[in-house]
């Protein structure tokens, strides 16, 4: 007896549970609070829709259960329109996907109407059924009056009312999911049912339109029939358990959408709020950036100092410790960005820069929730493809995706203040302008210009098998959910680290090997023979010329020295040597790298200084014709390649990540470059 | 053949058909059933999209989406 006791103790049943629901109905909210921080994000196979899992724990009548729920996409029925919706339905009907123990159908209780459709579906599916009355505190300050017990008769099944700010209802619900039963209740046409399709039951017809052999215009026939069916059948439940004295109070949020979407100040708060993010991304997020990067030559410091110098201390540095502070390095924007696209996506307010933004924005084949992505592209591409998640048309999120990367990022900015530099010695004045300014000012528009017209051209050859709506709600404005948002952040930072950042630390370990290792006795005869000179020599300043210079030799004898020589007949044409060859490779890791490898090869001693590496590239001249190698035509060749290049692996380790599909992300690298070469061999040949 | 695309702002009218199949699969699971009364709430700055009442909730879309709806006299 004893025994026993503690076996059913010990014992932990497992259960899997499904949150489904509009979207809107803080299904996601709900989400995260009963699982916090105890959250994977996982893929639904073939598909790009990420699969979010929580684990939740709980103890009914001295049973364990660990609930592991899933968020389902957001739907209004099971009459898939979109790719989410449809993974949403899958899962629920177990066609590819296994079925759930438990669905819980989430609605939002101050406004129940809309909700009962889907709800009325999934009881129909006959799995055991937790209905949820969400956001119950709106719905009371409404004086919105549910009747739960007659609305549990007639529904079948359980129906519990919580608060998700507030948890209240929490311990209610989750003892009512490990009691779940099937509805006995029926919301179909039984007999019409039967005569129109043919199927056995209102599942099985439902899976049906999947199988890819159901005749379209039988299921749009029945969906229509069946959707009115279900809204007269609502309109009876509503009347029997509801009370509600007037509609929801809209007023004040129309107050609010008379300024926000207002023809003039509609856009400057616009204006001002993305002004508000880009500040954020570009300035603030640079000190978070600067502690990552300090720490890491901190522990590249320690670990020189602690192993002895040779193979396994340059992997560790250069290689693996240099790769994990370039993937820690993008957290804090990231963090930033999806702070911000929580903050206005919750409140209420990106509905609404949608809705203004609309008419501007489809002309390119982009959604008015391209706007925060691609102005926050100028502060760096990787965050704002993680960030184009929240367009919900695939072929509107692939074409932002694929356009991102055009536009002038901050790591950008170090190669062409190299290059401006070079081209523009002096403070070269225009009127009123400074010159130098004049040309970062027009790399950043030619940036933006590629960026429209890709998107114009892109919108013109994507063909997309979803239907462009632009019906969406306008939801109430809302008081952010900051404990949701925290969730949403740390798990965008975690698919980031250990998703893309296996990726970039592998191509980073890469390049290590590529410009660290040579072929053959090379690297070790340039070793000894600046060994000795260098011995000799107490002078301090001569010694460092000698180091420099024998870095510079090495490089030129690595395989990424041996590429770059490889490479230069196919880069001739646009003005660019071998040496410009080494560092288009070493910057495939990313363009600021240019600048390193550049000081590296003309064996600048101060690999820091700008001003020491632009005196460098002044001074050379090509041995046969005695003319500087920065030409004009050089530098805006170098300018403009840099403009269109992709030239960075992060940006396409989250394409992939974000797409799922190699053929994205290699279309993307081939368009970027192709579009480099053309456009700087045009610009090489006009300056010539 | 008055549609939905032609209501001014502040106006009402009650939704009599549609002339898209498929579109009008989407109203209707977002509540806008033949019978239900709409207001037109909001218009964008460019003149479209616009924004629909229905029922106690805004909905948006294109003025195209809203020219299938077909309202009452």
């Amino acid at each position: 007896m004893e025994i026993s006791d503690k076996k059913i103790r010990t014992e932990t049943k497992t259960l899997s549970v499904a949150l489904i629901g509009n979207p809107n109905s803080g299904k996601s909210t709900l989400f995260n609070a009963l699982t916090g921080l105890n959250q994977k994000t996982g893929n639904y196979p073939g598909v790009t829709v990420d699969k979010l899992t929580g684990i939740c724990k709980t103890k009914q009548n001295n049973i364990s259960y660990q609930l592991n729920i899933t968020d389902l996409p957001g739907t209004y029925s099971l009459y898939p329109k979109s790719m989410d919706e449809e993974v949403a339905c899958k899962v629920l009907l177990g066609v590819n996907y296994e079925l759930p123990d438990v669905a819980v159908v989430v609605t939002d209780a101050s406004n129940l109407k809309r909700h009962l459709l889907l709800t009325t579906q999934v009881l129909d599916l006959k799995i055991p059924t937790v209905i949820v009355l969400n956001m119950i505190d709106e719905a009371n300050a409404l004086k919105i009056k549910i009747d739960i017990e007659e609305l549990q008769r007639i529904t079948g099944v359980v129906v519990v009312a919580v608060n998700s700010r507030t948890k209240e209802g929490f311990d209610e619900l989750k003892k009512k999911i490990t009691e779940a039963k099937n509805s006995s209740a029926l919301f179909y046409d039984l007999v019409k049912f039967k005569e129109s399709t043919g199927a056995a039951s209102y599942k099985e017809f439902i899976s049906e339109q999947f199988n890819g052999k159901t005749d379209l215009e039988k299921l749009e026939n029945f969906e229509a029939s069946d959707s009115t069916y279900r809204f007269n059948l609502i309109n009876y439940i509503y009347t029997k358990c509801i009370q509600q004295p007037h509609h929801a109070d809209r007023s004040t949020s129309e107050k609010i959408d008379r300024a926000l979407t207002h023809k003039i100040f509609g856009y400057v708060i616009l204006l001002f709020v993305l002004f508000i993010v880009f500040q954020f991304i570009f300035f603030i997020a640079e000190f978070p950036m600067n502690w990552i990067e300090n720490l890491f030559s901190f522990l590249s410091e320690k670990t020189f100092a602690f192993l002895p110098a040779g193979q396994l201390s340059d992997l560790l540095v250069n290689g693996l410790l240099a790769g994990l502070s370039g993937i820690a390095v993008f957290v804090p924007q990231i963090a930033l960005l999806f702070l911000f696209i929580g903050l206005l996506e919750d409140s209420g307010y990106m509905a609404r820069v949608s809705f203004i933004m609309d008419k501007l924005m489809r002309r390119f084949g982009l959604n008015g929730r391209s706007v925060i992505p691609i102005v926050s592209s100028v502060a760096c591409a990787v965050p704002s493809v993680l960030g184009t998640r929240t367009i919900s048309n695939l072929k509107e999120r692939l074409i932002t995706i694929f356009i991102i990367p055009l536009m002038s990022c901050s790591a950008r900015l170090p190669v062409y203040t190299l290059l401006i530099s070079i081209l523009v010695p002096d403070e070269q004045v225009l009127g009123i302008f400074n010159l130098k300014g004049l040309i970062l000012l027009g790399m950043y528009l030619l940036g933006f210009a590629a960026t429209l017209i890709t998107a114009f051209v892109m919108k013109l050859m994507v063909r997309s098998k979803e239907h462009s709506y632009f019906i969406m709600e306008l939801p109430v404005y809302r008081l952010p959910q900051w404990q949701s948002i925290g969730i949403i952040v740390v798990n965008k930072v975690k698919i980031f680290l250990f998703e893309a950042g296996k990726v970039i630390l592998a191509i980073s370990i890469i390049l290590w090997f590529l410009s660290a290792h040579g072929p053959g006795e090379k690297f070790a005869t340039i070793e000894k023979n600046y060994a000795n000179s260098i011995m000799n020599i107490s002078d301090s300043e001569q010694k460092n010329e000698l180091l420099a210079q024998m870095r510079a030799k090495k490089l030129e004898a690595s395989y990424a020295g041996i590429i770059g020589k490889a490479i230069e007949p196919a880069i001739k044409p646009i003005g660019f040597d071998w040496k410009i060859g080494i560092a288009l490779i070493t910057s495939f890791a990313a363009r600021e790298v240019f600048v390193g490898t550049m000081a590296t090869i003309y064996s600048a001693n101060d690999v820091e200084n700008t001003e020491n590496i632009r005196t460098k590239l002044q001074k050379e001249k090509d041995p046969t014709t005695g003319l500087p190698t920065y030409s004009v035509a050089v530098c805006v060749s170098l300018l403009v390649f840099y403009a269109f290049a992709m030239q960075c692996m992060s940006t396409m380790a989250v394409v992939y990540r974000e797409t799922k599909s190699w053929k994205w992300m290699m279309g993307q690298l081939v368009y970027m470059s192709g579009l480099a070469y053309v456009s700087a061999l045009a610009a090489y040949h006009i300056f010539l | 053949m008055k549609t939905l695309a032609q209501l001014k702002l502040g106006e009402s009218a009650v939704i009599k058909s549609f002339t898209d199949r498929t579109l009008a699969l989407k109203l209707i699971e977002m509540g806008c059933l033949p019978g239900e009364r709409i207001t037109l709430s909001n218009i964008a700055p460019f003149g479209d999209p616009i924004a629909i009442e229905i029922s106690g909730y805004v909905l948006s879309m294109r003025k195209e989406e809203a020219s299938t709806v077909v309202l009452e006299d």
